[in-house]
């Protein structure tokens, strides 16, 4: 199994949930992060003094897929959440060792 | 624990003033006068009546739109300092309203209506509590066109408002104990001296001073008054860095917006009922002024502000809108209203710069009191001078200086022998876990991860 962890724009969120369901892939984990790579921040200005905020918010999902399917689900988020602009974010495949619904106590592939 | 003896400290006070004020020097109705029932249904049936009922009528809803301040105090206070000091702030709110009444009653409306003798000097007096019994000398138009205690609850609430323009001053970092034996000090015992120079007939009103509703009495003393704390308690931490202004960003733009509308409502009965009748003309010539004043200072602060920060910033509009309101406070029945626009005007350009200012000298004001109240009541009095003929520059100039010095004297000292005796700042562990927890135990907003612990 393959934990497939994307960092995306909040507003593509909606996209990259129907991209998935639309490859069959029924639950996710979605997080509100604070991030930044070389898109870098932008200058506000509050009451007279500048300042610079370097981390933008973005959105953390988090699905975790056969080993199969990681290509699939991966290549999907990407087409969902780009852009073309700086700031698209990126997307990480790491291995799971496990999986178990908790209502069950299934583990494996059966679980996800 | 130091609260525990403030409180004690504060009840023993309270009583013995109590004491006092039923023991001192009553009225003694010793020969055959009619009763009260019977002298007050006869002025109620005579010609005076309607005016006399209108006008204290007007006087009771000014006095509630004026208590309606706290509210937007409240709101605007906790809208542009951090969500983890929310309660705090709110806290202290709710904590004036509640000393300022009762602390005015018990002592401050008799020492700033003393009744100096016509002409003297007056600049002291002692206060006492303020119930009267009933009588046609105190509840009728033989009083004012209004009541004794129309009189009461209306000064009440603009006593209890000087106070709260210093705890946003001090916000987010000050010890609430030391605040609130601070704020009773000030609102008790120095309030009504300086109200006592103008309206209590003093040596201010005796040559001539022109302050209609407070742009110094209540204003500029509220504000000289947070400029001493400000200098004493010094900046939240983490605001001035290394030679940089470093925002601290205000967490409900919302809430501080709310605040200042239901400032600019409750300004109405703040300058409409300090006419002190319903007079159609003067009341009705003061709304607009009034209005138009507010309306100056948003323009003038909208503009200066995006000349000179490059972005319209929204937080100096609304207090544009409150400099323009503290501007015309001593003049609003007194300029007219081209000119009061001008003011509205100047006061927003002001305010802008002012902050501006305040920062650069590290002097730390989460919401810009210090400007709004002190420096632009300060021009509100002068303002009276410049564009009306109601007093000339040199006693306006005497007389808010001398309202504005003798609050920063006072609350300079006493501040200072707090902060020697019990101190006045938070730890800077508490400052960074936010007053909400350290100081009352309790989050504003628990449902919400806060991420500036």
């Amino acid at each position: 199994m393959k934990l497939v962890k994307a960092i995306i724009k909040p507003f593509k969120l909606e996209e990259v949930k129907e991209a998935l369901a639309d490859i069959g892939i029924e639950g996710m984990t979605v997080t509100e992060v604070k991030g930044f790579g070389r898109q870098k921040g932008h200058t506000e200005i509050y009451r007279g003094s500048e300042y610079t905020v370097d981390f933008l918010p973005k959105v953390m999902v988090e699905v975790v897929v056969d080993d199969a399917e990681a290509e699939k689900t991966t290549d999907a988020i990407v087409k969902a959440a780009k852009t073309g602009k700086i700031g698209d974010g990126k997307v990480f495949i790491l291995p799971v060792d496990n999986a178990i619904r908790i209502r069950t106590e299934e583990s494996g592939t059966v679980a996800l | 624990m130091n609260i525990k003896k403030y409180l004690l400290a504060v009840l023993l006070c309270g009583s013995a003033l109590l004491l006092c004020g039923s023991l001192g020097a009553q009225d003694a109705a010793a020969e055959a006068v009619p009763s009260f029932d019977e002298g007050y249904a006869a002025f109620m049936g005579s010609s005076d009546a309607a005016f006399f009922t209108i006008s204290n009528l007007w006087l009771l809803i000014s006095a509630a739109l004026v208590f309606l301040m706290h509210l937007g105090f409240a709101t605007v206070e906790s809208g542009l300092g951090q969500a983890k000091n929310t309660v705090n702030i709110l806290f202290k709110n709710v904590f004036i309203i509640s000393m300022g009444i009762i602390s005015y009653a018990l002592y401050g409306f008799n020492a700033m209506y003393p009744g100096f003798a016509e002409g003297s000097a007056g600049v002291f007096a002692l206060g006492s509590w303020f119930d009267v019994e009933a009588s046609v000398d105190y509840m009728t138009g033989a009083y004012a066109d209004y009541t004794w205690y129309t009189d009461f609850i209306f000064q009440a609430m603009f006593a209890a408002t000087a106070a709260t323009i210093v705890s946003g001053a001090v916000a987010e970092r000050i010890k609430l104990s030391s605040f609130m034996v601070f704020a009773t000090l000030l609102v008790t015992f120095a309030y009504p001296v300086t109200g006592s120079w103008q309206w209590g007939g003093g040596w201010l009103s005796a040559n001539g001073f022109y302050d209609f509703a407070g742009s110094s009495l209540v204003h500029g003393f509220g504000g000289f008054a947070a400029l001493a704390c400000a200098i004493i308690l010094g900046p939240r931490a983490g605001k001035y860095v290394n030679g940089t202004i470093k925002p601290i960003l205000g967490h409900s733009m919302p809430l501080a917006t709310i605040g200042v509308f239901l400032l600019f409502l409750g300004w109405f009965g703040f300058n409409g009922g300090s006419v002190l009748n319903a007079d159609p003309y003067l009341v009705s010539l003061v709304f607009v002024t009034t209005a138009l004043a507010a309306a100056g200072g948003g323009i003038g602060a909208i503009f200066t502000s995006w000349i000179l920060l490059k972005k319209p910033d929204l937080s100096m509009s609304l207090n544009g809108i409150l400099a323009g309101l503290v501007g015309i406070t001593a003049g609003a029945d007194s300029i007219m209203p081209g000119y009061a626009i001008l003011t509205g005007l100047i006061a927003g350009l002001l305010v802008v710069l002012s902050i501006i200012f305040f920062d650069k000298i590290k002097v730390d004001d989460p919401v810009g009191a210090i400007s709004v109240h002190g420096v632009c009541g300060i021009f509100g009095t002068l303002a009276v001078a410049f564009f009306s003929d109601a007093a000339p520059f040199g006693i306006q100039l005497v007389g808010t200086l001398s309202v504005g010095v003798f609050a920063f004297v006072f609350s300079f000292i006493v501040f200072g022998i707090i902060k020697a005796v019990m101190g006045v700042r938070v730890s800077a562990e508490e400052e960074t876990e936010g007053l909400d927890i350290s100081e009352h135990g309790q989050d504003a907003y628990p449902d919400f991860a806060n991420g500036s612990r």
